[in-house]
């Protein structure tokens, strides 16, 4: 029996269309917009203006508190302006214009592909070199790294996790970099381990990547403290408090972080990044992105430079198809639809998925037939038709008692309405109000 | 590139499952019962669900059309389901009129006037078949007996009225036993009955049919008829000769057709399976209550009803377990 999650969970299907590309790297782009604004938490202040020259890996935004990040250009040439310009969230953010001109690298990143597995720091520098080299969650979540390898007073971690589920369907960037850079992603994975003190950690891989279970299977022979472990095929296992129920059984408490069970959670990319930062000297100022879609002439998985404009890999995968009516930043459950091709690659952007004119517009909706699908699909054991209709009524006491802030946003009970109910929509909204009204109580 | 793009929040994608769908799968699941009715009680049986189905879905027109004035929603399949479910709580040979009338009260009283699909608290196809029960008696339990045995015109009493008869009389079982008909015919449905609750082994072919196509789970089933079987044995082996066998309680009158179709309906059962199960036991005990001590020999339309009203109650009071809460 393969592990899996305790509660719910949907099956999609996986349409993993780019699985057998192996990862190229995208010809670097004319210009770059570099949000300032990648991650969780505080943006980051930019450090250049128009007209300076800046190299491969060079600061140009440094992080502004402790939850924050530095941003590293991609790209070497000349700071064109500091202005605004949507991003993904659909908001108009500040970041860095850039002209590139050559490809000129900072003098300490090691730009050779020879592996380096020894390491001597100790664990507070490792924290200080990885917040240095602003690097975040690369599953999407964007929540910098650094914050999660320092626990709050009187926690203990006991187990890394290393999340390679990529339950996302089209998405194939975390399957990819596995099968080519696992020693890699296992090097990061020791170096996050010795930051954290702890002696174990393990690997989870949904079974839908037999070869990337069957390589790292056979590469965490050479290393201490490391397993593999294979998880059911099931949607959202890649959720944090999913892969923790998944993997040792416990449960997240409500409102609790996952070190309150002793478990911190790190993408495989973000080990990859963890891995470049320490042994190769190399800030996060790129990363891999899966182009996909139906209707998309090559799918494929880049090596891309941050902040490179979407419209250049769709562009290098055989140009935007005809019928297209959707661009989404991420995998089709949880990532966001772009309005405009013009949005750049940030660290969070795992995939661009191309979802045909007929699949892109919302059918109209019916009435709840109360067949309780939504609750049977909740990994989270809430009750999505309640939630919605304690939402559009507005009675947001009642939401909190029904424990509205414990939603994941994972897009299950959607998903599985046969009544094509927006039931995440209103979710959201009334996470939002009682969100505010939280935070105002404790005012 | 000036092309407009949709943009919409997450999850972009959806299953591809829809109402429409599980409201025929129901359906579906139906045809076995409905053929058998026509072969056991001849077109008389298809009379009766024509007219029941006819009726339901050009009430639910008329009413969304000119009453409510909506767009009327009669192709769902939901007022497909209430007029053959109706019309499988009736005898074959109920007038016409009687029909349409059950029709309207299941249609316009148990539906729309909750404000439609998925709003109604009450079965409606059992909101049909109460009205008509309470309002024609006479007519409601007057059941035509089978035409292989039998000449079409005369009627006889259901199993339940025989035994029902017993009990009030103070009869011994042992006396009305031949009276009955064997299980194996009360099984495969040779009796007489309602259309739809005479052939126990079409209904149950039916309800694994929503099984297999994940339409319904199994705990009203189970609880609904486990229940009545706990405590019919457990009257029966106090006293064999006033409480009947266990079995002819399960095979006979509307138990597994209100287990199995109409329990089961959707809107009008708890959220939960925990609450499934109370809901189904809450059925079972009425049933078996107003079976062995009512002055109606058949108790499931009225437990089933009780039990509709119930509902909001258990959703209110049985949550899922949540992930994360207390352990």
């Amino acid at each position: 029996m393969l592990k899996t999650f305790k509660l719910g969970g949907v099956h999609p299907p996986e349409n993993k269309l780019s699985a057998d590309k192996k990862i190229e790297i995208l010809p670097i782009p004319k210009t770059v917009f570099i949000p300032v604004a990648q991650h969780i938490g505080a943006p980051a202040t930019p450090t250049v203006k128009r007209g300076d020259e800046v190299k491969v890996g060079q600061i140009i935004a440094k992080s502004s508190s402790f939850v924050s990040t530095n941003i590293h250009s991609s790209v070497s040439g000349k700071v064109k302006k500091v202005d605004l310009s949507g991003d993904s969230s659909g908001y108009s953010k500040q970041g860095i214009f850039i002209d590139v001109s050559g490809d000129e690298w900072i003098e300490d990143i090691d730009r050779s592909e020879n592996l380096v597995k020894e390491f001597d720091l100790d664990g507070r520098k490792i924290v200080q070199k990885i917040q240095d080299a602003g690097i975040v969650g690369l599953g999407g979540a964007t929540f910098p790294t650094h914050v999660k390898l320092v626990p709050p007073k009187g926690m203990k971690a006991e187990v890394l996790l290393i999340n390679g589920v990529e339950c996302e369907p089209y998405l194939t960037s975390d399957h990819r970099l596995m099968l080519e850079k696992g020693d890699e992603i296992l090097v990061g994975t020791q170096i996050l381990m010795k930051a954290m003190n702890v002696e174990k950690a393990v690997i989870g891989i949904e079974n839908n990547k037999p070869d990337a279970i069957k390589l790292l299977s056979e590469k965490v022979k050479n290393y201490k403290g490391l397993s593999v472990v294979a998880l059911k095929v099931q949607y959202p296992q890649g959720g944090e408090k999913q892969l923790i129920n998944a993997v040792t059984g416990k449960e997240v408490p409500s409102g609790g972080l996952p070190i309150a069970v002793g478990a911190v959670v790190s993408n495989v990319g973000t080990a990859f990044a963890v891995y470049e930062a320490i042994q190769k000297n190399k800030p996060l100022f790129e990363r891999v992105v899966t182009i996909t879609g139906k209707g998309v002439a090559n799918p494929s998985n880049f090596k891309v430079r941050i902040g490179t404009a979407t419209t250049e890999l769709i562009e290098a995968a055989g140009g935007l198809p005809e019928n297209t009516g959707k661009v989404i930043s991420g995998g089709p459950m949880m990532g966001r639809a772009i309005a405009s091709l013009d949005i750049p690659v940030t660290k969070g952007t795992s995939g661009i998925l191309l979802m045909p004119e007929q699949e892109s517009v919302r059918g109209d909706y019916i009435s709840c037939i109360r067949c309780s699908r939504c609750v049977s699909v909740c990994p989270m054991g809430l009750e999505p038709y309640l939630l919605m209709t304690l939402g559009e009524k507005h009675v947001f006491d009642r939401l909190e008692d029904e424990k509205v802030m414990d939603c994941i946003e994972c897009g299950s009970c959607s998903y599985t309405c046969p009544s094509n109910r927006p039931l995440l929509d209103y979710i959201r909204f009334g996470k939002a109000k009682v969100g505010q009204i939280m935070r105002s109580r404790k005012k | 590139m000036n092309k407009l793009l949709t943009v919409s929040p997450s999850p972009h994608v959806h299953t591809n499952d829809t109402t429409q769908k599980i409201m025929y799968r129901v359906v579906y699941a139906m045809l076995p019962v409905l053929v058998w009715s026509v072969f056991v009680f001849g077109l008389d049986a298809l009379r009766v669900t024509l007219i029941a189905v006819v009726a339901t879905l050009a009430f639910e027109y008329l009413i969304q059309k000119y009453l409510i004035k909506i767009k009327p929603t009669i192709t769902d399949g939901s007022a497909l389901i209430t007029g053959i479910l109706l019309s499988f709580n009736v005898p074959s040979n109920l007038p016409w009129w009687i029909i349409v009338i059950g029709a309207l009260a299941a249609v316009g009283i148990g539906k729309l006037s909750f404000g439609g699909l998925g709003a109604n608290i009450f079965n409606p196809a059992l909101v049909g078949r109460v009205f008509l029960l309470i309002s024609f008696p006479v007519q409601m339990t007057s059941w035509p007996v089978n035409t292989q045995s039998g000449v079409d015109a005369v009627t006889a009493a259901t199993p339940l009225g025989v035994i029902k008869e017993s009990i009030l009389n103070g009869v011994p079982i042992s006396d009305i036993i031949g009276k009955l008909p064997s299980p194996v015919d009360m099984l495969i449905g040779n009796i007489g009955g309602s259309l739809g609750e005479i052939s126990a082994i079409l209904i149950i072919i039916g309800g694994l049919y929503m099984l297999w196509k994940k339409v319904i789970t199994w705990h009203i089933p189970v609880a609904v008829i486990g229940t009545v079987a706990v405590i019919a044995s457990i009257f029966w082996l106090i006293n064999p000769e006033v409480y009947i066998n266990p079995v002819y309680h399960l095979l006979t009158g509307g138990l597994m057709l209100g287990a199995v179709f109409m329990a089961t309906d959707m809107v009008t059962s708890p959220m939960t399976p925990k609450g499934q199960i109370i809901f189904g036991v809450g059925i079972g005990v009425i049933t078996i209550s107003i079976r062995l001590f009512g002055s109606y020999p058949e108790g499931i339309s009225f437990a089933i009803l009780i039990m509709n009203a119930f509902t909001p109650l258990i959703n209110n009071y049985v949550k899922p377990k949540r992930f994360g809460g207390k352990q």
